[in-house]
């Protein structure tokens, strides 16, 4: 396959960006997206330009780190697939293919394609947990849980933290991703005890951090690489607000 | 053969059974208001850095914690599939501590300590009880108990498991226990930041050397203790199922500080995964072996039999597994089954256009599933197509994101046609030498999780990884540490202007400068490559004396050619990908050597270590108990050089016998 790329460059946060055009001749319909990369970048260093920078680690679309914004998709055109797991053969001969960064205000461009998702840990760290320390624990087949609820709460729990939620969201609205972690740990009785303060908390960062509201268009779920459902942002909405009735902390 | 006078394992007297429960009741405590005092370092966020991280400072030490990665959340444990063991007998099958011990041992094919691995299966139900405290979703049956399946090398059912994400559940427990401590401040956390050195002063471990991998500024961060917990190193052999960042950097600056380096040779080649499909190839991606409960592996009996699997009878295919051990069939441990693989596409009975693979087929687990489920909803005249279907989903249930990714990957529908695989590697069990305190060779320096050699002997088996990282991080280091620290609580805050620090930090920025003035012509992905290749052709799942003597001349070369002629694009001190691969690369040339060095020393077959001198008639791995019956224990001396320490393997809780799954 021959391919068109136009590739966003911006060598660090206050630099302005822009698009690069680049030619491949030699691409193969089994390639993976990020292999098409790796074979980009061989050619840049071959003729002594600086190879694109992006986020990529386990390459099994499952550790989150990759994060293409392809064509005005977050991780390319298919359902349910990460862009390391996105294939050439996705894509036709010829093909103009246009990838640029997370766009977000909460997530600010490091280099090229790479950007700060440091928000998402601070926002776990404000709430995304069950407060046991090592060794408390009883018996793990002491506390039932039907599996409905373990199977909801895993669904939820199936969340990468890749952030493609935020950059399909108009509004960069990151309620996706943090009522994933409240549904999680709502549905299971765990995480009863904490259940009203975590959803106050969280919400509370996710807003300092600067994410946008939601406004119920559901792009975050049509484009999540691990099909996350919009039906944690209603329960997200129902925890808050019933921790709100009766909150005396935040 | 005795034990190097320079290694003491420190294993507890008395019986096997009750050393660590006497260890626990009689290791020095260090009282909380001088732990606050006490600063800890814990290198990688994976199973074992984060449990570690979050334990350490629930008990009240002060800790600063490093990953590469852009958050914790994305160190490659995450992307374990099949599952955890744990000795909890909840299938009331005849598990024991006493059984995963024994399994563990026999299948590690004896080259392992008794003391730690009878450790790990004692703390391994606390494990299980400790994530679901936490809150992680494993997989449960209907009356809310927890799930369990199998795995390889064993008889009974002792797997727990989230569908075939068990290590992304477990990592995202352990990371939102590591979280919790950052809010609360008792942990600082530095993602995209890069170890690049140790720093020992008096002999003791007293911090490291980190590069900030934005802004590229070269930090010096100091501490009374440093635990390493930076995974494995199969990414020496370019093609691995491990995370494109995962690296031995760490783990190797440390071996060049003085750290041993334990059994470099014994690497797992995981006999699942989806075939090689080009030149393009990046990594390799594994398929769970729990897979292996329900798939059953088989090649036709035709040589270069070209018709697709679905069209070939079953009275014309060889379950090679299941005929050559019929007592574990498709569940025998990885190396064995690694081997049977390789031994028939050899052969030339292997298919795809390759040859090099073999089928994984569901056919039989469909029919059988959906016969169960039409029993169980009473329909006692369903159609043929109506089982198939519902076999179908309760196939996809139990591992439908398996499934999905095989699909995506080699863009075949695996519900129709059988999947195909190969070997890849996946695990190292050899790494930095330990105590059983987790301490390496340097006092003040552990190593826990992947990066130490310490339980998985020649070979592991399949769900131990997930409950040794999590047994290192949540139940040892908590108390073992404190046999250190407790004699350190006079020694005050540890001061990085010491010469010491001054002297890592200029050797660490020369070595950048180093690899940036070169220059050269060739990048350092195809050193990597290069390196894969040397290291899967000659130190692979085959191994012999002549293919090693000639690997360890190559890797010397490509040593030279790497440090005259890389080309490392860029400057260091900004954000910089290419860089931080030359450094990682650079590593992987020097490992490489050792562990070709160390694979020739040991005239022996065992686990994962197949020298082709040393088989059986049936092609089975002969070992030499008499003479190799150790720990190789590697002191580096300098370029090119080595020393081996051996320390001796006592037996005294297990008959050893030969390795037999038939």
């Amino acid at each position: 396959m021959r391919l068109s790329l136009k590739v966003w460059r911006q060598s660090n946060k206050d630099a302005a960006g822009g698009f690069e055009e680049y030619k491949l001749d030699h691409v193969s319909p089994d390639m993976s997206f990020l292999e098409m990369f790796d074979v980009l970048n061989e050619q840049l260093v071959v003729e002594g330009k600086e190879p694109v920078s992006f986020d990529h680690d386990c390459r099994e679309g499952i550790c989150g780190a990759c994060s293409m914004y392809i064509n005005g998709r977050p991780h390319g055109p298919l359902r349910g697939v990460t862009t390391c797991q996105l294939h050439m053969r996705s894509f036709n001969d010829g093909d103009t293919i246009v990838v640029e960064p997370w766009r977000a205000q909460a997530f600010p461009v490091i280099k090229d394609l790479v950007v700060d998702r440091d928000a998402f840990d601070r926002v776990i760290s404000a709430g995304g947990f069950v407060s046991v320390n090592t060794g408390n624990a009883q018996d793990a087949n002491a506390l039932p849980i039907a599996k409905e609820a373990a199977d909801d709460a895993f669904a939820a729990a199936a969340c990468i933290g890749c952030g493609a939620c935020v950059a399909a969201c108009k509004n960069a609205s990151a309620m996706l991703f943090v009522s994933a972690k409240i549904s999680q740990l709502a549905l299971l009785p765990q995480g009863q005890a904490e259940r009203s303060i975590r959803a106050e908390k969280m919400v509370a960062q996710m807003d300092a951090e600067g994410f946008g509201a939601c406004t119920n268009t559901g792009a975050c779920s049509a484009e999540c690489p691990k099909e996350i459902s919009l039906e944690n942002i209603a329960r997200m909405n129902r925890e808050y607000i019933g921790a709100k009735f009766s909150s005396s902390a935040v | 053969m005795a034990t190097s006078s320079r290694l003491d394992a420190k294993i507890p007297q008395g019986q096997l059974e009750s050393k660590w429960s006497k260890y626990r009741s009689s290791v020095p405590l260090v009282n909380p208001a001088n732990k606050r005092n006490l600063e800890i370092i814990v290198v990688g966020t994976g199973l074992a850095g984060a449990s570690a991280a979050a334990t350490l400072a629930e008990l009240g030490y002060k800790v600063k914690a490093f990953c590469f990665q852009d958050s914790p959340r994305r160190a490659h444990s995450i992307a374990a599939q099949g599952g955890i063991n744990a000795a909890k007998n909840y299938q009331n099958d005849g598990d024991s501590v006493y059984r995963l011990f024994y399994d563990t041992i026999k299948g590690g094919d004896y080259r392992s300590r008794e003391a730690n691995v009878h450790r790990l299966a004692e703390v391994s139900g606390n494990i299980i009880d400790q994530c679901v405290a936490a809150g992680v979703p494993f997989a449960r049956e209907y009356g809310g108990l927890l799930s369990n399946r199998s795995f390889g090398g064993t008889q009974v059912q002792r797997t727990f498991y989230a569908a075939g994400q068990t290590g992304q559940q477990l990592l995202l427990g352990a990371y939102s226990g590591l979280q919790r401590q950052v809010g609360m401040g008792t942990v600082k956390m530095y993602n995209r930041h890069e170890m690049l050195d140790v720093v020992n002063i008096d002999g003791k471990c007293r911090g490291i050397i980190a590069r900030n991998l934005i802004t590229g500024e070269i930090e010096r961060h100091g501490g009374h203790a440093v635990l390493l917990c930076t995974g494995g190193y199969g990414n020496v052999f370019y093609l691995s199922t491990n995370a494109m960042g995962s690296n031995v950097t760490a783990a190797w600056k440390a071996h060049k500080r003085g750290a041993f380096f334990g059994n470099p040779c014994f690497t797992q080649i995981h006999p699942t995964c989806i075939p090689v499909s080009g030149e393009h190839q990046s990594k390799l991606t594994l398929m769970s072996e729990s897979l292996r409960n329900d798939g059953r592996i088989w090649v036709p009996k035709k040589q270069n039999d070209n018709r697709p699997g679905n069209e070939i009878p079953e009275a014309e295919r060889d379950y090679y597994l299941e005929r050559r051990y019929p007592a574990f069939g498709n569940l025998v441990p990885r190396d064995i089954a690694s081997r049977a693989a390789k031994e028939r596409c050899d052969a030339g009975f292997g298919v795809g256009t390759s040859k090099l693979a073999v089928y994984l087929d569901f056919a039989a687990a469909v029919e059988r599933y959906g016969r169960g489920e039409a029993n169980k909803n009473n329909i006692h005249n369903a159609s043929d197509a109506d089982i198939i279907t519902w076999g179908k989903a309760v196939v996809k249930e139990k591992y439908g994101n398996l499934f999905d990714m095989y699909k995506q990957i080699t863009g075949e529908d695996p519900y129709e046609v059988p999947m195909r695989i190969y070997p890849a590697v996946h695990y190292t069990m050899g790494g930095l030498w330990v105590d059983y305190n987790l301490m390496t060779t340097v006092p003040g320096l552990y190593s826990l999780g992947e990066a130490n050699f310490s339980d998985h002997g020649a070979n592991r088996l399949g769900a131990s990884a997930l409950m040794q990282g999590l047994a290192d991080g949540y139940f040892v280091i908590p108390y073992t540490i404190g046999n250190y620290l407790a004699s350190e609580i006079r020694t005050g805050k540890i001061s990085t202007d010491h010469e010491a620090f001054v002297k890592a930090e200029a050797e660490v920025k020369d070595r950048i400068d180093t690899l940036l003035r070169i220059q050269g012509k060739t990048s350092p992905e195809l050193f990597h490559r290069r390196l894969g290749k040397i290291m899967w052709e000659k130190c692979g799942m085959a191994r012999n004396a002549q293919g090693l003597k000639e690997a360890i001349e190559e890797i010397r070369q490509l040593r030279r050619d790497f440090w005259s002629d890389v080309k490392v694009m860029g400057t260091a001190n900004y954000f910089n990908p290419e860089l931080d691969k030359a450094n990682r690369v650079a590593d992987f040339i020097e490992l490489g050597e050792l562990m070709c060095i160390d694979a020739l020393d040991r005239n022996e077959s065992c686990g994962g270590h197949f020298r082709e001198e040393y088989q059986t008639e049936e092609g089975e791995a002969m070992r030499d108990d008499e003479n190799y019956m150790y720990v190789s224990a590697w002191e580096h001396k300098g370029l090119e050089n080595w020393e081996l320490h051996k320390e001796e393997l006592v037996y005294e809780n297990i008959k050893i016998a030969q390795r037999s799954y038939k």
